[in-house]
């Protein structure tokens, strides 16, 4: 390799280090935004500069965002008593495109585990039962992953928030919307018959 | 280098993007670990929940590799415990202290029999029979690993009746005239654990806190001192609350 080429060498094997993407798709990518250099290389590298030097995570609810509180957080028309509990910010985000939840969120940042030695002071549990009560929350949803670090991590905060006089719920657990019960899995299809209803 | 086995899902670690590397309890292969391509597609992953009974099949170029697993479901249990706090903590503490104790590549028959049912009994959350059931298992556990209790006669005085403690220090039960003023140096032994009497929320809690101290300070030792899993701590707490029952 010659001094011409030990730059995009090194950006190329950067990128190859991204989630979904080997040293092939990334070398595609960098000569793709090199041929597009001012229209994509030029404001990429400059919006991502600027959000390395401000991203972070909300201090109220874990979202990531470009201020110390996030939008969400201080929103007035999301106050409405209702927090939702999410293990990650990637949850929270799926949460935002379905435009259904207008409350707020509690990001934990993972889930109770033992094989990892992930514990409750680990995640951003003593946060949310301090947000519960200073926040005047009615209702705790916990929208966990329906696995067994998953609901052990509801099953825990759920004891933590017990007398609290707050209502806890969590999602559904069933067949999902253009599931085919051929392909479903026991656990679910078992889930989902536990949990009907009335047609 | 190639088997098939069945086996129940102890844990899984995510392995790069797309694999994870699982922990299985088999019978003629004991505790073995390998990789499982594609095992965080949406087809595999909820599969591969602890405590599920998987058809493994196991192959590496040699046998000291960490191999690759080929994995069909026979069944899940975890959906039946996801619901009910007890069963699911029953559930975690078994997986992960099959996973903290045994070595791996060793065949415990016996005790992977002991611990499909148990975890069965979990499955089918029978909040009367698991409390007792779980407590028989960590016996056959300490057992099973060179650790087991002898609670067939007195140390003292030979006698196989009126057994109420066992000696913290050899495992060895002992009767109540045997213990004399050493009574409260001794760790009282349920009677459900000899088969006699109902089995009370006392009993249980005397149970763990038995064979919580042989975990602790046999088999741990035996491990390089790592601490139980938290799994554990955190069931017998949940039944200290829920008065040592499972309902």
């Amino acid at each position: 390799m010659n001094d011409s080429t030990r730059d995009i060498q090194a950006l190329i094997d950067l990128m190859a280090r991204l989630p979904g993407l080997g040293p092939r798709s990334a070398r595609r990518a960098v000569l793709h935004m090199i041929k597009k250099r001012g229209l994509l290389m030029a404001p990429l590298a400059d919006t991502m500069a600027h959000v390395a030097a401000t991203a972070r995570e909300c201090i109220t609810c874990g979202n990531i965002g470009t201020s110390d509180i996030c939008d969400i957080c201080t929103d007035d028309r999301r106050a409405t008593g209702e927090i939702c509990v999410v293990e990650d910010v990637a949850d929270l985000w799926a949460m935002e495109r379905a435009q259904v939840f207008k409350g707020r969120y509690h990001v934990l940042g993972g889930t109770l585990s033992a094989l990892d030695a992930v514990g409750p002071e680990d995640l951003r549990i003593p946060r949310l039962i301090d947000r519960v009560t200073a926040e005047g929350v009615t209702e705790v949803i916990l929208a966990l992953n329906a696995t067994v670090d998953g609901q052990t991590t509801a099953h825990y905060i759920a004891e933590q928030l017990e007398d609290r006089g707050v209502s806890i719920t969590s999602l559904a657990q069933g067949v999902p919307i253009g599931g085919e019960l051929d392909y479903l899995d026991d656990g679910t299809i078992s889930a989902a018959l536990k949990a009907r209803k009335r047609f | 280098m190639e088997w098939r086995d069945q086996g129940a899902l102890l844990a899984v670690r995510k392995h790069g993007e797309t694999s994870v590397i699982i922990e299985a309890f088999t019978p003629a292969h004991g505790r073995h670990l390998g990789v499982v391509r594609g095992g965080v597609s949406r087809k595999i992953a909820p599969i591969l929940q602890p405590g599920a009974q998987l058809d493994l099949t196991w192959r590496a170029r040699l046998d000291d590799h960490i191999g690759s697993f080929t994995v069909e479901p026979i069944r899940s249990r975890a959906a039946g415990v996801m619901a009910d706090r007890l069963a699911l903590a029953g559930l975690n503490a078994v997986t992960a202290l099959l996973s903290f104790s045994l070595p791996e590549r060793e065949p415990h028959p016996a005790l992977y029999q002991r611990s499909i049912t148990m975890l069965d009994l979990l499955a089918h959350a029978d909040a009367d029979a698991w409390p007792l059931a779980y407590l028989r298992w960590e016996m056959a556990l300490l057992e099973d690993l060179g650790f087991g209790l002898d609670l067939g006669r007195c140390a003292v005085t030979g006698t196989r009746d009126d057994l109420a403690y066992v000696s913290p220090r050899t495992g060895r039960a002992v009767s109540a005239e045997g213990a004399g003023d050493w009574a409260d140096r001794l760790l009282p032994l349920p009677q459900c654990l000899l088969g006699q009497g109902p089995v009370s929320a006392l009993e249980i809690m005397d149970g763990l806190r038995l064979t919580g101290h042989f975990l602790q300070n046999w088999l741990a030792p035996s491990l390089g001192d790592r601490p139980l899993p938290e799994a554990r701590a955190r069931l017998a707490g949940l039944l200290a609350r829920h008065g040592g029952t499972g309902s």
